[in-house]
């Protein structure tokens, strides 16, 4: 199984960790990835409030290097805000034809054409149904059993595009938990919002959505995301939450590869633990 | 407001309008939002004040900003309508007005994008140096300093100063501009 691979900027930056994981992780699982040469930005949400034809060129700049490299049809993507970025492109130019022209009008300055033939896929999507599951469960060999794992899947690789999971009650990755021996976490804050870029912007307001989503995960062992920004969100102001509420809330926040890694046997050093914010400790002393 | 003569801000909401036409009031989109407890009056409220053409007081308000874009209130809007696009738009407008109260978002949003206009990719260090340069408040880097500075120690970002010379993606930039003046 091959992809082209678009790893995004958050993945070179501050989700490093993301991109190392997701590469140690598919290549245990024989999955192959090409690299989208000269990628760049797909306009994060900074795009769409500033400016529509941007918010669409930004990311078939993307798409239309991928169509260009003549290889793989399909586009890897782990970062959930470049996904939906590359995705939104994708669907609408089937059915806008006159913003197709637009966008080509701008790609033109790069010699660059968007015909729209090659499919964006979430990394979730693929590790779920793409992936063989019975490699995982056999490496693994129930290395996490006895743990509670509280997947959080965030908005925008369920919304709006309902692609590969119920975009109200999502449970994708459940299999892949219970795949490693561990219990995927009852809770119904899979699908809630993190606070996406008002964490930054209007700290208080973001503050309050990730308060309720670290109060729902009491009694799981971790979270997994799928995302930069939710894990930034999820694990960067741990303490400071904690001590606004008045309980503990400090949980280990693991990206969905690290963890998948670390059940086959891949080291901390190898999915790079030191690189996450939260304290992952307990769940090493755990399991690892 | 003053601004309500505005070409671009009439063009806009005009497209806003349109876009959410056939809203029977039902409030799903409320009721959705994670948000709501910021916002001074609700997502129906502004559907309404839009249709009634009461742009100022949709102006006025905070509501729009505080969307988080987490498509909700577009999943289960019972007439299908792209409620988070017209948030986006909103935004893009206010974005556009220089209105005060969206600055800050704004400004943040503007320094993101001259990274990327410049580099092609973020790096997210100058864009959060030009963020608090452009809010020309020296106050504000203290609210970011612990996570800038958790980030640093974990080799996650690099201090460096915004560098100059032509930027990798100004060609595009231009032409979208001159397209959509
Ligand atoms: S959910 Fe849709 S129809 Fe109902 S109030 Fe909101 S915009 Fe109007
Ligand atoms: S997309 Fe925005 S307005 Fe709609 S429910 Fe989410 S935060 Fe609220």
């Amino acid at each position: 199984m091959k992809y082209l691979y678009y790893p995004g900027c958050s993945l070179e930056g501050t989700s490093l960790e993301y991109d190392i994981s997701t590469k140690i992780l598919l290549e245990a699982v024989d999955v192959q990835l090409e690299e989208i040469e000269d990628w760049t930005c797909c306009g994060a949400t900074a795009a769409e409030s500033q400016s529509h034809l941007l918010s669409y060129v930004l990311p078939a700049r993307n798409l239309a290097l991928a169509e260009k490299m003549n290889s793989e049809r399909q586009i890897l993507v782990p970062c959930s805000a470049c996904y939906l970025n590359l995705k939104k492109v994708e669907e609408v130019i089937k059915k806008d034809k006159d913003l197709l022209g637009k966008i080509n009008a701008v790609l033109a300055e790069e010699d660059l054409v968007l015909k729209g033939d090659v499919i964006v896929k979430h990394l979730l999507d693929v590790l779920s149904n793409d992936v063989d599951i019975e490699k995982i469960k056999e490496i693994s060999q129930n290395k996490m059993s006895g743990l509670v794992i509280a997947p959080y899947y965030g908005c925008q690789c369920l919304r709006p595009f309902t692609v590969f999971d119920d975009p109200e009650d999502p449970h994708s990755m459940d299999e892949l938990i219970r795949a490693t021996g561990a219990q995927p976490f009852e809770w119904d804050m899979g699908a809630q919002c993190c606070g996406a870029s008002n964490t930054s912007t209007k700290p208080e307001a973001g503050m309050a959505l990730v308060g309720r989503i670290l109060k729902s995960a009491k009694g799981a062992d971790a979270i997994l995301t799928v995302c930069p920004m939710c894990q930034m969100n999820l694990e960067s102001s741990q303490k400071k939450i904690s001590h606004k509420e008045g309980i503990d809330l400090e949980i280990p926040v693991l990206f969905l590869p690290q963890f998948l890694g670390l059940a086959m046997g891949k080291t901390q050093n190898d999915v790079r633990l030191d690189l996450n914010l939260s304290d992952t400790g307990k769940l090493i002393k755990a399991r690892v | 407001m003053g601004q309500a003569n505005n070409k671009g801000y009439l063009e806009q909401t005009e497209t806003i309008k349109t876009m959410i036409q056939t809203c029977i009031q039902c409030g799903t989109c409320t009721a959705s939002c994670p948000n709501i407890e910021f916002m001074d009056i609700t997502p129906r409220h502004m559907w309404r004040l839009l249709l009634m053409d009461h742009v100022d007081a949709l102006f006025l308000s905070k509501s729009f900003i505080m969307c988080s874009s987490c498509y909700y209130c577009t999943l289960r809007c019972p007439r299908g309508l792209e409620l988070t696009n017209a948030m986006s738009l909103l935004k893009q407008t206010a974005s556009k007005l220089k209105l005060k109260q969206f600055q800050r978002s704004s400004l943040f949003y503007k320094a993101f994008l001259d990274s990327v206009k410049k580099h092609g990719r973020v790096k997210e260090i100058e864009f959060m140096t030009h963020f608090f340069i452009s809010m020309k408040n020296p106050m504000i880097p203290f609210g970011f300093a612990p996570l800038g500075l958790k980030l640093m120690l974990k080799g996650k970002v690099r201090p460096e100063f915004p560098s100059g010379g032509s930027g990798k993606l100004t060609a595009l930039f231009k032409k979208v501009a001159e397209l959509e003046e």
